[in-house]
């Protein structure tokens, strides 16, 4: 652990306030960072975590209050200063063009002299950094074609050969699985061994526990405190991030009753002709969850979409008590036998974003004939309904009715989008990573209305690679794995057996 | 095979608007700037050629840079509008065309230069090498603007792949924030490329008054405005295939007068529709044969702004 002291300091950033309108993102914010450290930046969704770091990556500008580099106060004035600097960023959402090679992005990002020779000069130091801290990657291969870990070294790869001296990652490890976090912190480490000052923006309080020097907690758009890891319990640490505590004891079904759902011998085939799934049968009964554990990719989303009858199965069936096989049916024909979806990527496929929130949740009931006939919608109803459901889910950031679906954070999305799934009383859930990116008690939120549903008797399949998801809340747990299900437990289980099966 | 010399030694002439004004709405494009003004900036080029030869006298390339220039001075708006101020890029692009055609009547009116033929410029003649049968006309007799076509070509294709501004301006069509959070000013990269790409659809404006029409009626540009931005949807916003899109409809558009020399008879309507039905051709092809998403800049037609929230 490097010696704090005040004369250390590589960055101070004093009473800085960035606001949005009328929207107080950031207020009178103090930060610091010294060198050779990771300094994790710990807070919930909306806490003020991003804003502060694209302050000092020069991508917002603060309304008030001052950066010191090394002592000396800097105005950034944009990215090029900030880089120039030795500030990097490694953003949430990547800043790639995703038609470029890896090498043309890394070209763009920090031109060698001109192109033609540059490129050629870029490459040999790009291979050279690479194998310095051990990373491996088609460089000639299109951006968009890169898997997201790759993507990201791509990113930290722009970040390093700019010459970077303080990176900030902002929710590194939110798009990797177990596996890929693991790899990721090994580099980290070795980049702040080297001298490097890292700053992890997070949610994730186990890597800010095992893997930073210091933890800044935001909440509300102040910090809370600076403390060291060892100073606190992760119960203590999460009683800063959200002023309560919200217990995480496993929430498993007290009342289990007979086969509700039936999959018979699933098979589908992707895009490019390998198989998607492979053979996959199981039973989910009334009143329980059944998770999927796996590592992305391995058939999850093919699982979904065939469920749902957003894709065609080859072969199999699909038995729902009381409705036969539905395996045939369009999606509607589902929805309307009490199935009902909550897709991973919510902002695509669960909402549309620039029609307003009465709107969105009235889509479905719509369909049912709930907010009059086809000919007329019944708008009064629809908003009546809406603005119920949306004080029963605790939706927030509702203004008013006709604002945009867009303008809600992704836990209040994702809620609305429950709200919705949850207002025709289903029997059949598919929810897929329901509480991906979602904060802490949002994400509490989301699963408690899960086991309400479940407590309700529907029949509950939940689709996550979030591990502790699938240990907390599952009754029965099968491991998906290269499209079939190679393994399956009763709760409670052993965390490491379903590891296993996850990478076997 | 006179029909034949006659007609594909007045290809390159035909061609030659096409492939500058292509040439200029792929460089404006490539930066994410959706241009549908295509039209009026070839009109105020076309007026400025001819505008320069008959006001200020006989000077065939500077009548042709300068219509170049003044179409540059309409992308100066242009660019103020959808760049600094953000409009919505569609209608700024119609406001350039109906601007165009009424501010070119108004001056062309007011200076007296319309229906007033002047010589304009010329073919080149390489002597021996333009005498060589069927060859010579074709490749060795053609206007200086043509050469220098292909030459703008050949550098433009440098200039966008083999080299650091081109990586950038082809990175700023597909993802403005990539090359903002690289260091690259955004704002002015699109400016550049709108003002260069006006500049050479202007140039295609002044070759139809000052090469071909060698007089300035109103709207004389015909709509090829219009084809040229069809052209660029049916390359794909790549070089190589607008020279290839660009000499297809000069083999068209020579063709007609061809025709009626030689005595075939065709209604004439027919044959001034002749191209637009060419164009839906191209672009249902274009559409059928796919992919048509993975060619197209990303950012095409989004305004960029820094500071909003994700």
């Amino acid at each position: 652990m490097p010696k704090i002291t005040r004369q250390s300091h590589l960055i101070e950033m004093e009473k800085i306030t960035k606001s949005f309108g009328d929207f107080l993102a950031i207020d009178q914010v103090s930060f610091n960072l010294t060198q050779g450290e990771i300094h994790a930046l710990l807070g919930e969704n909306g806490a003020g975590k991003s804003s502060l770091m694209n302050v000092l990556a020069g991508i917002y500008a603060q309304d008030e209050g001052q950066i010191k580099l090394d002592g000396n106060t800097v105005d950034i004035t944009g990215p090029a200063m900030a880089k120039s600097l030795g500030i990097g960023m490694v953003h949430q959402h990547y800043k790639l063009v995703s038609s470029f090679s890896a090498l043309d992005n890394i070209a763009l990002t920090v031109p060698h002299g001109t192109y033609l020779s540059g490129i050629r000069d870029l490459r040999k130091i790009i291979i050279s950094k690479m194998s310095e801290i051990g990373f491996d990657l088609d460089i000639d291969k299109q951006v968009g074609k890169l898997s997201v870990t790759e993507q990201q070294r791509v990113e930290i790869l722009k970040v390093l050969l700019g010459g970077a001296k303080i990176i900030i990652l902002d929710e590194p490890t939110a798009v990797l699985t177990d596996e890929e976090s693991k790899g990721f912190f090994k580099t980290i480490k070795l980049l702040a061994e080297s001298g490097a000052a890292v700053i992890l923006v997070t949610h994730k309080l186990k890597e800010a526990m095992n893997f930073a020097d210091r933890i800044t907690v935001m909440r509300g758009g102040r910090i809370i405190d600076t403390i060291t890891p060892e100073d606190l319990s992760e119960e203590q640490l999460i009683r800063l991030i959200i002023g309560e505590v919200i217990i995480n004891e496993p929430n498993l079904s007290k009342d289990i009753g007979d086969r509700k759902i039936s999959l018979q011998n699933l098979q589908t085939t992707s895009h490019d002709g390998s198989i998607a799934l492979k053979n996959i049968s199981l039973n989910i009964r009334e009143g329980e969850i059944y998770g999927i554990a796996g590592v992305g990719g391995n058939g999850q989303t093919e699982l979904a979409s065939a469920l749902m009858g957003l894709s065609k199965l080859e072969t199999g069936a699909i038995l729902f008590n009381g409705h036969g096989d539905i395996s045939s049916m369009r999606p509607d024909q589902r929805r309307n036998c009490g199935l009902v979806y909550i897709p991973a990527d919510r902002q695509k496929y669960a909402l549309a974003g620039q029609l307003s929130l009465t709107e969105n949740y009235a889509i479905s009931g719509l369909l049912r004939h709930e907010f009059g006939s086809w000919l007329k919608v019944n708008s009064f109803k629809a908003c009546e309904k809406a603005s119920e459901a949306f004080k029963e889910y605790d939706i927030m950031g509702v203004r008013n009715l006709n604002q945009k679906a867009a303008s809600l954070s992704g836990g209040n999305a994702q809620k609305l989008v429950i709200s919705r799934e949850f207002s025709s009383n289903p029997s059949f859930i598919i929810a897929h990573s329901p509480s991906r990116g979602l904060d802490i008690r949002a994400t509490a939120a989301v699963r408690a209305k899960l086991c309400m549903a479940r407590d309700n008797g529907a029949a509950v399949l939940l689709i996550s690679e979030d591990l502790d998801e699938i240990l907390l809340l599952s009754d029965t747990i099968g491991v998906i794995n290269g499209g079939s299900i190679v393994a399956e437990f009763e709760a409670p289980t052993a965390r490491q057996d379903i590891g296993k099966a996850m990478v076997n | 095979m006179d029909f034949l010399v006659f007609w594909l030694s007045n290809v390159p002439s035909f061609a030659a608007p096409f492939a500058l004004g292509v040439l200029g709405m792929i460089i404006c494009e490539r930066s994410g700037v959706l241009n549908l003004g295509a039209e009026g900036f070839v009109l105020v080029g076309a007026m400025s050629g001819a505008g320069v030869l008959i006001s200020l006298g006989d000077y065939p390339l500077s009548a042709i840079i300068i219509a170049g220039a003044s179409a540059s001075a309409l992308g100066l708006l242009f660019g103020f509008l959808v760049v600094l101020l953000r409009v919505n890029q569609v209608i700024a692009g119609l406001i350039m065309v109906f601007l165009a055609q009424g501010l070119t009547s108004l001056i062309s009116r007011n200076m007296g230069w319309v229906n007033k033929p002047f010589s304009g410029l010329g073919r080149i003649d390489f002597g021996f090498l333009t005498d060589i049968p069927f060859l010579g006309p074709v490749i060795f007799g053609q206007d200086i603007i043509v050469y220098i076509t292909i030459l703008l070509y050949i550098l433009s294709f440098y200039f966008i792949y083999r080299t650091n501004i081109g990586l950038r301006l082809r990175a700023v069509g597909e993802n403005p924030d990539a090359v903002d959070a690289a260091g690259g000013n955004v704002i002015l990269l699109r400016f550049m490329a709108i003002l260069i790409g006006a500049f050479f659809l202007g140039v295609a404006g002044g070759y139809l008054t000052v090469v071909v029409a060698k007089i300035w009626v109103d709207g004389i540009s015909g709509g090829r405005g219009w084809i040229i931005i069809a052209l660029v949807i049916f390359a794909r916003w790549q070089l190589w295939r607008s020279i290839i899109g660009a000499v297809l409809f000069g083999c068209i558009e020579a063709l007609i007068p061809r025709l009626a020399a030689v005595g075939v008879q065709l209604p004439q309507y027919f044959i001034l529709m002749l191209p637009y039905v060419v164009t839906i051709l191209v672009m249902i092809w274009s559409n059928l044969k796919g992919n048509n998403k993975q060619d197209t800049p990303l950012a095409l037609g989004r305004p960029y702004l820094r500071e909003e929230r994700h």
